[in-house]
């Protein structure tokens, strides 16, 4: 492992011996039910698959971390139970867990499990890290993709907890775990249901306006002839305000942050994360192997430019951002 | 005496003070209102423009008998927004919180209620949270009823408030859109959200209003009405009934929700009576019924 983690998604076995064999340091994966928060048809894991998963990254000396970051639904709450047993059962390195009351089952029923905050739970203040971190023992916190390169810096400086940031793939706009959008129009979301803007609920629908993606009927953008149409993830699409129609939300880009790297690493972030377990093993081996050279370039006192341009073909919509990142972004 | 207490949330948007003064005078003026919550949910940077209107309406609202609660921001996002939650939190003798960066500043053991923007999903995490204090919840508001009744038995010791009127805060961004769609930053951003006191319409590219925009936040379009039958609430453990401000007919929202409490008007009379209060969108229930949030549906 180099100076800084490099955290890899598996949406699938195939996905995860990719990855590990592309120089992830880590995997994150999910259990094939709605307590994972890519809870998609044919995607994640059996409680079998888990159990090789981790044998198979360790003969790469790699870890396994297994999401467990949904928000157990009221009256039922069993379902997230058990999921954290069957990851201790698998002999995960860690649990990623967003939900308080998963976090304190968890701690309560294995002391010694190592805990770490998933992103959904949203976590971008010294205080609110420390209130995970006394409550339930958390030893790591995955940081929202709304926080600029110097915050996070200065949140390093703060904090003993460990860090991870999201470098590369689908960004959210909306703090992790603080929005209902899909809900509103769907009925699912992140939270409730482990899914955004889900499969079932969009149509599309050609008449002489062009392509319209629809989610629960609602028009969530319009692509001309000469337009390349995207899945329409509700705040990603175009709306109209003050007369004028545009991405209100975020235009339709994806993160790569492989250009702040460095200054993550220099800030002291513990770990760097690649969002994207529905992507395939195609995927996560050209970004696993871009980010380790990267890193291993770092190391070495070189520069990681050349690997920033290895991904670009990669982003959703053909187009990167920094994100958040930069400050202008907000 | 009524079976269900009346609550007013904490004002989302940026009002003017003149606004401000008219809208609590009015709540001060309601019988039924027994408790209100006071303070800057939503950006930090209009808290200097708000906190003089505030304190007065605090003054007019403990004059008339209401208890008044303050409520924590609920994404701090700045080290001046982290010092005002952390000021907040030491000085209030009962806190809203509304994002766990509050919890960690309160006094420890001090009580407090958690905000529907805590994301609050089920027993376990309410039970944990009783056990530091924390005597009420205003439920999520993606929460149906019945995960609302699910989590009200499991937890008979911590009050249930409902989220009963308003545009549903539905998201949280750390980019305003209000200066995005002004084309500026949110550091640049002069206070453009002041000109829409319920929020900035969102319409599809069909023209449908769809949501509303205010800030950092983003809410519903449609106005969210929790209007099951009072026994329904009841049985669901329900304590509390909660009325977010808005512009309208803000004195006959709080008559009819008066009328409501007291068991003069069911569900479907509630729904009569506000609609005619000309609240900022159409009626809303989906939520309620463990459906779409957008949806109307019939009354339980």
């Amino acid at each position: 492992m180099g100076s800084i983690e490099l955290v890899c998604p598996a949406g699938s076995p195939p996905m995860l011996r990719a990855a590990v064999e592309a120089g992830a340091d880590s995997v994150y994966c999910g259990l094939r039910d709605e307590t994972n928060a890519r809870n998609f048809p044919g995607l994640n894991f059996s409680p079998a698959e888990l159990k090789e998963a981790v044998a198979l990254a360790r003969d790469h000396g790699a870890k396994v971390l297994v999401a467990i970051n949904t928000f157990a639904r009221a009256g039922a709450d069993e379902m997230w139970r058990r999921s954290v047993d069957t990851a201790v059962a698998s002999g995960a390195h860690a649990v990623i867990v967003a939900d308080i009351g998963v976090l304190s089952y968890a701690r309560q029923a294995y002391p010694d499990l190592r805990l770490h905050l998933s992103v959904q739970a949203a976590a971008n203040s010294v205080e609110a890290i420390g209130f995970y971190a006394e409550a339930f023992g958390v030893k790591r916190v995955v940081l929202p993709r709304v926080m600029t390169a110097p915050e996070i810096a200065a949140l390093a400086k703060e904090t003993p907890i460990e860090l991870e940031a999201f470098v590369f793939g689908g960004l959210c706009v909306m703090a992790e775990g603080r929005c209902a959008l899909s809900s509103y129009a769907t009925g699912r979301s992140p939270n409730l249901s482990g899914v955004c803007s889900p499969p079932e609920a969009v149509s599309f629908e050609t008449d002489e306006n062009g392509l319209t993606p629809r989610l629960a009927g609602v028009a969530i953008d319009r692509f001309g002839a000469d337009e390349a149409a995207g899945y329409p993830t509700l705040c990603k699409g175009r709306f109209e305000a003050m007369g004028e129609t545009s991405y209100l939300f975020e235009d339709p880009v994806s993160l790569n942050a492989m250009t702040v790297l460095r200054d993550l690493r220099a800030a002291g972030v513990k770990a760097i994360k690649v969002e994207g377990r529905q992507r395939g093993k195609t995927y996560v081996r050209r970004v696993a192997t871009a980010f380790r050279g990267a890193i291993d370039a770092l190391d070495r006192g070189e520069d990681c430019e050349p690997f920033a341009r290895m991904l670009t073909d990669l982003a959703e919509g053909g187009r990167e951002t920094e994100g958040a990142y930069r400050r202008k972004w907000r | 005496m009524s079976a269900l207490e009346l609550t007013v949330g904490p004002l989302m948007f940026l009002w003017s003070p003149e606004r401000i003064a008219d809208y609590y005078a009015q709540v001060a003026a309601a019988p039924e209102v027994s408790r209100v919550y006071l303070g800057e949910v939503v950006c930090g940077k209009r808290s200097p423009l708000t906190v003089e209107s505030l304190l007065l309406a605090e003054e007019a609202l403990t004059k008339a008998g209401k208890s008044v609660v303050w409520a924590s921001q609920a994404l701090p996002a700045t080290p001046r927004e982290a010092r005002a939650v952390r000021e907040l939190a030491e000085a209030s003798a009962l806190l809203e919180v509304n994002d766990v960066a509050a919890l960690a500043c309160l006094p420890k053991g001090a009580a407090f209620v958690a905000g529907p923007m805590l994301n609050l999903y089920n027993e376990s995490a309410v039970r944990a949270l009783a056990a530091r204090g924390c005597q009420r919840i205003c439920a999520n508001v993606e929460l149906s009823l019945d995960a609302v009744g699910a989590i009200a038995k499991a937890c008979p010791d911590v009050e249930i408030e409902l989220f009963a009127y308003g545009r549903l805060p539905l998201a949280l961004s750390g980019r305003c859109y209000h200066a995005r769609a002004h084309k500026a930053h949110k550091d640049g951003c002069l206070f453009v959200c002041e000109t829409d006191p319920d929020g900035m319409a969102i319409r599809t590219v069909d023209g449908a209003p769809f949501l509303a925009v205010n800030g950092i936040q983003t809410l519903s379009h449609g106005v969210h009405l929790a209007d099951a039958d009072l026994d329904r609430l009841v049985a669901a453990g329900v304590k509390a009934l909660r009325i977010s401000p808005h512009t309208g007919d803000v004195a006959a929202v709080l008559a009819a929700f008066g009328a409501f409490v007291r068991g003069e008007l069911d569900g479907a009379g509630l729904r009569g009576a506000v609609a005619t209060t000309r609240p900022p969108g159409p009626l809303i229930n989906g939520y309620l019924h463990g459906r779409a949030g957008m949806l109307a549906v019939e009354a339980l």
